[in-house]
């Protein structure tokens, strides 16, 4: 760590290696928008970073309470980033209420930035507070800089003639001017895109502006702000970066998709959290050809997509745990007529509603097995945000090239968490062939491909093919209706089959870290993060951990039973009571331990290095 | 240079090889054999025809017909039909659907659909009954009928079918008889004409579950007394003599017996291409009363509302037109970008 001084006697700038930030306030004190820009900031200056947005789940609980607080946490660095943190290093606190439910997790002689204009009787009151912990010394452990927010944005836009309601609202990029100062950063992509937002209101856009620079200039005259913090650029791979969240590269993944089908994308889908975004993103790539249908429910989301797939779309339908219950028919019915579809689950807390805007990895057995009878579907699962892009081309390519429904598991998380994520050129995405069939001569809609078990894709418009499809039981290759026994069993075993034929193109799985050890920690979608930071850490303590992550659920690749022998024992740590550990178990008899965490929140580092130290002593 | 011409089509183009399922004396028949000798006679190709069904007797249709087909699931027909139309609106896509299938668990889609105006037309074949099942109630079921599931009576009011459509601004809704073998191909070949949505009730025996639902409208001569032809500029007169017609008094309308004064120029003149649908929802409600016809034929054919598949195909356009189709590299490096070198 290096230190070197500045312009002002006593002024220092540290470097180090990495930080962690977390904005927090009231639901409409603009959290998400602030942590948002710092972050995007973070990123252009080449760190690499992970973040983890925490909101409330309604839209707007009474002001300065509890359930509304809202929190933005980004963890950036020189290094490789894996998790957004599990302790904060800055807190900017913009009422008691946050305060209150994030102070836990500020590291001790943690930066603690509090909105002192905030701190009144009443809003102590509805923190549930009984004495003002800016004036209690029990904030004592932590370098705590009480900043009146308010007054000074106020004075900072005194000029503009704004109501005070107006400028309080933009006390949030004053505390992101402070955090740009404290970070040494620089204002210019906030700036552009406080431009872009508000161009056409001019004196949002200067308001904006001022407070950004105020908050930024009053850091730079207080004596209180002693030492800013550098934090170098991380040695990423060469290559054009941008700043990605799971929800957007999974969209991004699915136009890719597309295009190197050469098919059209159909998308139907209904609003629910967490996975609104993919279709609001996508409604807006219409210069790509995209239909984007805001059914009237989620089944209809399902059946408008399968109707689609049937006349020759790439089928698309998005959503959250309590939809894809909703879709279970249908998605047995995509089984049945053997049509290609992919359905994204962005797994959310649950059950039943649950908790909308926290994450959860807990309906891994939904998508192996929620369907009336035998009907099986491939489940794929992203490990990180960048990482859904490549998953969401991958499903469409499984799904175009063994004609069946895909499932893709993401979560509330990884949907809304982003990172540096490397833009691919074109030539790296993979081929995906489509064909059509055209010629009547021999053709029956149950004739299937010997190798991948596919039937022929003939679409509506194609002369000399009409056929009908449809969930009853279907005899092979002519596709007409049949009850008989042995055409039953034959039909369910295919089609088990043709899952299961997935395997022969898809990698071997290679677990990270070392190839055989002490112990194996399997694990599958955004525990990723966390899982890696720990074995990195407890290697370096001269353990041998392997890391086996999953991106494939069903089928699973086809060296895993091998991969799991090779270890003394195996953990599987899931936000989840112990899905992958049952589908591991019963397919490969491994007595897999457990670490289950289903407190809405992703795991943390130490949380992992915890559980790895009990097991291995 | 010589264009492609159409085949003329048979009845036996449009029927398939399986052997069809109903039971002997099922209204099915009937619809089945108009659909088929309407589909050979509209200068459409066959292959553009998709024929889209729920589950129940009348959704065994599509493998009846000799076109695209998909027998999806209970309800769920005019959503996997919004689907292939968005995805191929130059697709004639028919929904074969019953009572229980379409105004029961796919009540939600059909208003939807008819909503939204999508280029479908709906058969639904009533026989306010469920008969696949074997004889529980339908939504169109009497109230106080005696069925498998309602031993002492149903506890509910049916629905109108056709004040439903009419309520989701359907532009096309229409009713005919199974066994009015004429009037059901001529209201048919009217629905392929009307570009947007058509919703087709078809009073439709069942003869096991259900025989005799629909006698007063099936049997030739009670008809005379017991329904009213809808056409178009024409008055509404029925009876066996001609002899009675309806009048509009007030909001609401009046049964009156022509004579005594009273002249055709009295009568309401049937108009089904008002733009407002008021006077075709007083119609549909006649048959709620005691002493009214029940309207046969075309209550609304209104065009003049934009399919929900051009507007959605028109703003795709629009948009390509503004931005230019879409640029993959640009695409994915939209945004803030920042290049790390070797």
């Amino acid at each position: 760590m290096s230190t070197t001084t500045t312009d002002a006697p006593n002024r220092k700038r540290e470097v180090i290696e990495e930080a962690v930030i977390r904005f927090c306030g009231d639901s409409g004190d603009g959290m998400q928008i602030t942590g948002n820009q710092f972050t995007n900031t973070v990123a252009l200056h080449g760190n690499d970073l992970a973040t983890f947005p925490d909101y409330p789940a309604e839209i707007r609980a009474p002001a300065g309470t509890l359930p509304g607080v809202s929190g933005y946490q980004v963890h950036f660095s020189s290094r490789d980033v894996y998790t957004p943190g599990d302790s904060v290093d800055a807190l900017i606190a913009m009422n008691p209420a946050a305060l209150k439910v994030n102070l836990p997790d500020l590291k001790p002689n943690g930066i603690l930035i509090a909105n002192v204009d905030s701190f009144t009787e009443t809003d102590l009151r509805k923190a549930q507070m009984t004495s003002n912990p800016l004036g209690d010394h029990s904030l004592d452990g932590y370098r705590v800089f009480p900043v009146e927010l308010n007054r000074l944005t106020r004075a900072a836009l005194k000029d503009l003639g704004m109501d005070a309601k107006s400028t309080d609202r933009c006390k949030n990029f004053f505390a992101l001017g402070m955090c740009y100062w404290l970070y040494n950063r620089s204002m210019d992509a906030t700036t552009r895109w406080i431009e872009d937002k508000f161009k056409k209101k001019p004196i949002l856009a200067q308001a904006n502006h001022l407070a950004l620079q105020a908050g930024y200039s009053y850091c730079e005259a207080t004596e209180a702000f002693q030492t800013s913090y550098e934090i170098p650029a991380a040695k990423l791979a060469p290559g054009v970066y941008r700043n990605i969240s799971g929800n957007t590269a999974l969209a991004l993944g699915f136009v890719a998709a597309s295009k190197k089908a050469g098919i059209p994308l159909f998308l139907g889908s209904y609003p629910i959290t967490p996975a609104s975004e993919i279709l609001q993103e996508l409604s807006a790539y219409k210069n790509f050809g995209v239909i984007t249908f805001q059914a009237e429910d989620e089944i209809a989301a399902i059946t408008s997509a399968i109707g689609a797939a049937y006349a020759g779309s790439l089928a698309l339908t998005t959503t959250s745990g309590p939809g894809m219950a909703l879709k279970t028919e249908a998605l047995g019915l995509a089984v049945m007529v053997e049509l290609p579809l992919v359905v994204c689950n962005i797994q959310r807390g649950g059950p039943s509603t649950g908790l909308p805007t926290k994450t959860e990895q807990a309906d891994l057995l939904q998508a192996l097995f929620g369907r009336n009878s035998e009907a099986p579907i491939p489940v794929l699962a992203p490990a990180s945000p960048g990482d859904c892009f490549w998953i969401a081309i991958e499903a469409c390519r499984i799904a175009l090239k063994h004609m069946l429904p895909v499932i893709v598991l993401s979560d509330g998380y990884l949907a809304n968490g982003s990172e540096p994520w490397r833009i691919p050129e074109l030539s790296e995405l993979p081929e995906i062939p489509v064909r059509f069939e055209t010629n009547p001569e021999g053709f029956h809609p149950y004739k299937r491909d010997p190798e991948t078990l596919a039937r022929a894709w003939a679409v509506p418009g194609s002369p000399g093919l009409e056929h009908r499809v449809g969930g009853l039981e279907k005899q092979d290759v002519t596709g007409n209706v049949n009850y008989e026994p042995l055409n039953h069993e034959h039909m369910v075993r295919l089609r088990a089959e043709k899952v299961e034929s997935i395997v022969n193109d898809i990698p071997a799985a290679v677990p990270e870290g070392d190839s055989s050890g002490e112990l194996l920690i399997v694990s599958w979608g955004s525990t990723h993060g966390p899982i890696a930071a720990a074995v990195k850490a407890q290697r370096a303590k001269g353990r041998t951990i392997g890391h086996l992550h999953l991106r494939y659920l069903n089928p699973l690749p086809k060296n895993v039973a091998e991969v799991l022998k090779r270890y003394k024992s195996v953990l599987i740590p899931e936000m989840n009571m112990g899905q992958l550990s049952l589908w591991l178990r019963a397919k490969f008899l491994v007595d897999a331990h457990q670490l289950n965490k289903i407190q809405g929140k992703p795991f943390k580092q130490s949380e992992i290095e915890q559980k790895i130290e009990e097991l291995l002593g | 240079m010589t264009t492609a011409t159409l085949p003329v089509y048979t009845k036996k183009d449009f029927q398939t090889d399986q052997e069809v399922r109903w039971c002997p004396g099922c209204g099915d028949y009937a619809i089945l054999s108009a659909v088929q000798t309407v589909f050979a006679e509209v200068g459409i190709p066959r292959e553009k025809f998709v024929v889209v069904s729920g589950i129940g007797c009348s959704s065994r249709f599509p493998y009846y017909t000799n076109t695209y087909g998909f027998h999806s699931i209970h309800g769920r027909a005019p959503a996997v039909a919004t689907g292939i139309k968005l995805a191929r609106p130059d697709l004639e896509v028919w929904v074969a659907t019953g009572d229980g299938d379409s105004l029961s668990i796919g009540g939600n889609h059909t208003i939807h659909m008819l909503r939204r105006n999508v280029g479908i037309k709906v058969l639904m074949f009533n026989n306010r009954i469920y008969g696949l099942t074997k004889g529980q109630y339908s939504p169109t079921s009497e109230l106080g009928k005696v069925t498998k599931t309602t031993p002492y009576g149903t506890a509910d009011r049916p629905f109108n079918p056709i004040s439903l459509a009419i309520g989701s601004e359907a532009t096309f809704v229409a009713r005919s008889v199974d066994v009015f073998q004429q009037h059901m191909k001529e209201t048919l070949k009217k629905a392929v004409a009307h570009r947007g949505s058509a919703y087709i009730e078809v009073l439709q025996n069942c003869n096991i579950f259900n025989d005799g639902a629909w006698d007063d409208l099936r049997d030739k001569d009670a008809r005379a007394e017991h329904a009213v032809l809808l056409e178009h500029g024409k008055p509404l007169i029925y009876g066996k003599n001609r002899d009675k017609g309806i009048r509009l008094n007030g909001f609401g309308l009046e049964v009156v017996q022509l004579g005594n004064g009273i002249t055709e120029q009295d009568l309401l003149v049937h108009d089904e291409k008002h733009p407002r649908p008021a006077y075709a929802f007083m119609l549909a409600h006649m048959e709620l009363r005691p002493g009214f016809p029940t309207p046969i034929g075309v209550l609304r054919a209104w065009d003049d509302v934009p399919r929900y598949e051009d507007v959605v195909a028109a703003q795709i356009q629009e948009v390509q037109a503004k931005k230019g189709k879409g640029d993959l590299a640009k695409l994915l490096r939209s945004g803030d970008t920042w290049e790390v070198k070797k």
